[in-house]
């Protein structure tokens, strides 16, 4: 990134709505988008951002450094506030249905589709990024676009994998991580065999760990809650074969797995207690920058993977996913919209995402290049994150009970009562469908 | 003007209304508010339509709304009595000449002074399943061999939260008793001597009667509060596991603001209003009769 001296601020200033011609720093933000008038800012246009509060401080630092910078060009002040992720989407409601709040709310999972008609069509925004960056992958038009419009601007996810230990995998005799479901299993009951630490996924009402394990273990198999119109199928012989599954996968579990939260899994496995979970990049990162020589010792050891691929034949994970909404209250829509993909530019994103540790994976494919995921391999399988995730509410449409659904822990309560034995499959699955049509019928 | 300011009663309804006014602004209009957004399909952020009893219909025949009540009342009567029970023995023996009385009695206080959602994490990390202290010290002692899976089972996790709550509570309880105990006039315990009374029958026709009015008014409390009570189980297990210690008042908030569905929430939230009344009812009109209070029957 071009480094700011006094001297360009004052050009930049001076130059006020001329500066993009001016080509200030030399980005390519100023030559494409602001030279094209497109987004030229309203005068004293002022901007409001909630997002969703950082994982890792670099994150939080980057971003607002960012910002900053985007005022400095612009002149447009930018107030960032942010809230912890889950507490978002309420706010983010409200502020849609009252009509007034923040400019851009930057939300979690479908929330783009519960108020479609409250948001400004971004497709200008969208097309100018997709194009210049190698296009969106698929998943971000699930998530983004209603009738063909774009109706937020994706931001990225926070990508799952299985984190797990290679010297351990070496022991029971494998020699890379399973690619499928059949192998998979065949390690975790390899490991328990050998008294090796165990696998632990969280069973427990975990609102990220839960429905992200989950949700794959149900997809893996063919299962899913809705069908492409909506029906409730989720009691159907594909969820049926995914719980037997499930079942002989919980018996290789660390004890105590039902009742764990988003953190256990974490601390577990830091502790060396169990050796096989699914997570954000944040245990290796934790393990990495420790200043403790065994975590250190531990970090060397942990691989990442991409989900195991079951008998549907193709990924089928679940991701956080953020999609950046601009409100059709927003007094200022040609700043927002300037802000928006002015964030998106490769010349902030990359620094971001790499001050963000690979937490966040990107939505645009060109950033597959982004020496993040290179310089060190274990992150590469973050990278994959948006290309292989499935929108939630699959294979439905997604809005309000696709939101609730997930919200009220069917799927995770599902599996959880399956699988520990407290219910047959089939008692589960016929509960999950009762619980999900009445979200379905509305 | 002047004649009306000099009128006692035009003045005293002057001075009522800030209060009122208070009232009426912070309680009467939310809890209105709240009673008739169950009576709509409202989700979060949308105005709802009147539905009805079809919340309440659907709540009623809802799997997870059946457990929870049933956990609101196993929750509530077990942590009540208990929390009674030892807060009445804790308020006893704290009554007594202890030396450095005024420290017990403050210690006492202490963890009803931490915030709940402090002390539920601790709590948190003493159920673990991996690291809690307690397994540990049984594991290190050979008492056990394998870590209690405290929150992973739907009966222990039941017990424990509950364990959590009686230790949250019983301050309260014994503070509020011990208070009580202090008004009790001493020459009727002497008389009582005098009379040849047994330690019991002490406690049996001198204390308790005249505690009652005391004990009636901290049981309400402490059971609206418990009954109502949220932060501990959402620290602790946020309702899991399998839904065993969801609380009307977990679930309530669960479908209503992660969820949306403001409505049904709102619904669940108050159906809780009967039970509570039901509650504050007995003990009005049931623990503060007169004849119950002087140790007599009906």
């Amino acid at each position: 990134m071009s480094k700011y001296t006094r001297r360009d601020f004052l050009k930049t200033t001076a130059g006020a709505a001329a500066a993009g011609s001016l080509g200030v720093g030399g980005t390519t933000w100023s030559e494409n988008a602001l030279a094209q008038g497109k987004w030229a800012p309203e005068k004293g246009a002022k901007l409001r951002v909630l997002r969703w509060k950082r994982f890792v401080q670099g994150d939080e630092d980057k971003w607002l450094e960012n910002t900053k910078l985007f005022t400095r060009k612009t002149g447009v002040e930018v107030r960032v506030d942010s809230e912890g992720w889950e507490d978002v989407r309420p706010k983010a409601a409200v502020a849609a249905n009252v009509g007034s709040g923040p400019d851009i709310i930057i939300s979690t999972f479908e929330d783009a589709h519960q108020y479609p008609d409250k948001l400004v069509d971004v497709t200008d925004v969208c097309n100018y990024l997709g194009g210049k960056y190698g296009g969106w992958y698929d998943v971000c038009k699930d998530y983004c676009t209603d009738k063909g419009k774009w109706i937020a601007v994706p931001m990225g996810c926070a990508g799952n994998a299985i984190v797990h230990r290679l010297s351990h995998l070496k022991q029971v005799g494998f020699d890379e991580f399973p690619k499928d479901t059949a192998g998979f299993l065949k390690l975790c009951q390899a490991l328990k065999a050998k008294g090796l630490p165990q696998a632990g996924f969280a069973l427990g009402n975990a609102t990220g760990d839960g429905n992200v394990w989950c949700h794959w273990l149900v997809w893996a198999f063919g299962g899913k809650m809705v069908d492409n119109k909506n029906n409730v199928v989720i009691d159907s012989p594909e969820t049926l074969a995914a719980l037997e599954y499930g079942k002989q996968l919980y018996q290789t579990f660390v004890p105590g797995t039902l009742s764990w939260l988003d953190p256990n899994n974490n601390k577990a496995f830091l502790d060396e207690q169990i050796g096989v979970t699914a997570n954000g990049i944040s245990i290796y990162y934790a393990a990495k920058t420790s200043k403790d020589a065994k975590m250190n010792a531990l970090a060397q050891d942990i691989g990442h993977a991409n989900f195991p691929i079951g008998p549907v034949g193709r990924p089928t994970e679940l991701n956080l996913f953020f999609p950046m909404m601009l409100f059709r209250y927003s007094k200022y829509k040609n700043a927002a919209k300037a802000y928006l993909a002015f964030m998106m530019e490769k010349e902030q994103y990359e620094p971001w995402q790499q001050a963000a540790l690979g937490y966040v994976s990107h939505p645009l494919k060109a950033y597959e290049k982004n020496p993040l995921w290179t310089s060190d391999p274990k992150n590469l399988p973050y990278s994959n994150s948006m290309k292989v995730m499935l929108p939630n509410g699959y294979a439905g449409t997604m809005g309000y009970a696709s939101a609730a659904t997930m919200a009220d822990f069917i799927m995770v309560n599902m599996v959880a009562e399956a699988v520990s034995g407290a219910k047959t499959p089939k008692e589960a699955a016929e509960r999950a469908k009762q619980r999900a049509e009445r979200y379905y019928k509305l | 003007m002047t004649k009306l300011l000099n009128n006692r009663h035009f003045l005293g309804l002057l001075f009522m209304l800030p209060a009122a006014a208070l009232l009426l602004v912070f309680l009467t209009y939310p809890l209105a508010l709240g009673t008739w957004l169950g009576f709509t399909d409202a989700k979060i952020g949308r105005a709802g339509q009147w539905i009805g009893l079809a919340n309440f219909r659907y709540l009623a025949g809802d799997s997870v709304a059946q457990l929870s009540l049933f956990n609101t009342l196993f929750y509530t009567v077990v942590a009540s009595v208990l929390k009674f029970a030892l807060g009445l023995w804790l308020a006893l023996l704290l009554n007594r000449n202890l030396p450095f009385k005024s420290f017990f009695r403050a210690v006492v206080l202490l963890p009803f002074i931490v915030p709940t959602a402090l002390s539920a994490i601790a709590f948190w990390w003493i159920y673990d399943a991996q690291f809690s202290v307690v397994s540990w010290a049984l594991v290190k002692m050979g008492l056990i061999h394998r870590y209690i899976d405290f929150l992973g089972d739907p009966w222990n996790a039941r017990l424990s939260t509950i364990a959590a709550n009686i230790w949250r509570g019983v301050p309260f309880v014994a503070i509020c008793l011990l208070a009580g105990l202090q008004t009790i006039s001493p020459s009727l315990y002497e008389a009582a001597a005098l009379d040849g009374a047994t330690p019991w029958q002490r406690f049996r026709f001198v204390t308790l009667p005249l505690l009652t009015p005391i004990i009636a008014v901290v049981m309400t409390f402490s059971v609206l509060f418990t009954f109502t009570d949220f932060q501990l189980i959402y620290v602790l297990t946020r309702g899991g596991p399998l839904n065993a210690t969801h609380l009307m008042a977990t679930l309530s908030f669960q479908r209503a603001i992660p969820g949306g569905s403001l409505g049904e929430g709102a619904a669940l939230a108050t159906s809780m209003i009967p039970f509570l009344l039901a509650a504050i009812l007995f003990s009005y009109f049931g623990l503060q009769r007169r004849k119950w209070q002087q140790g007599g029957r009906d």
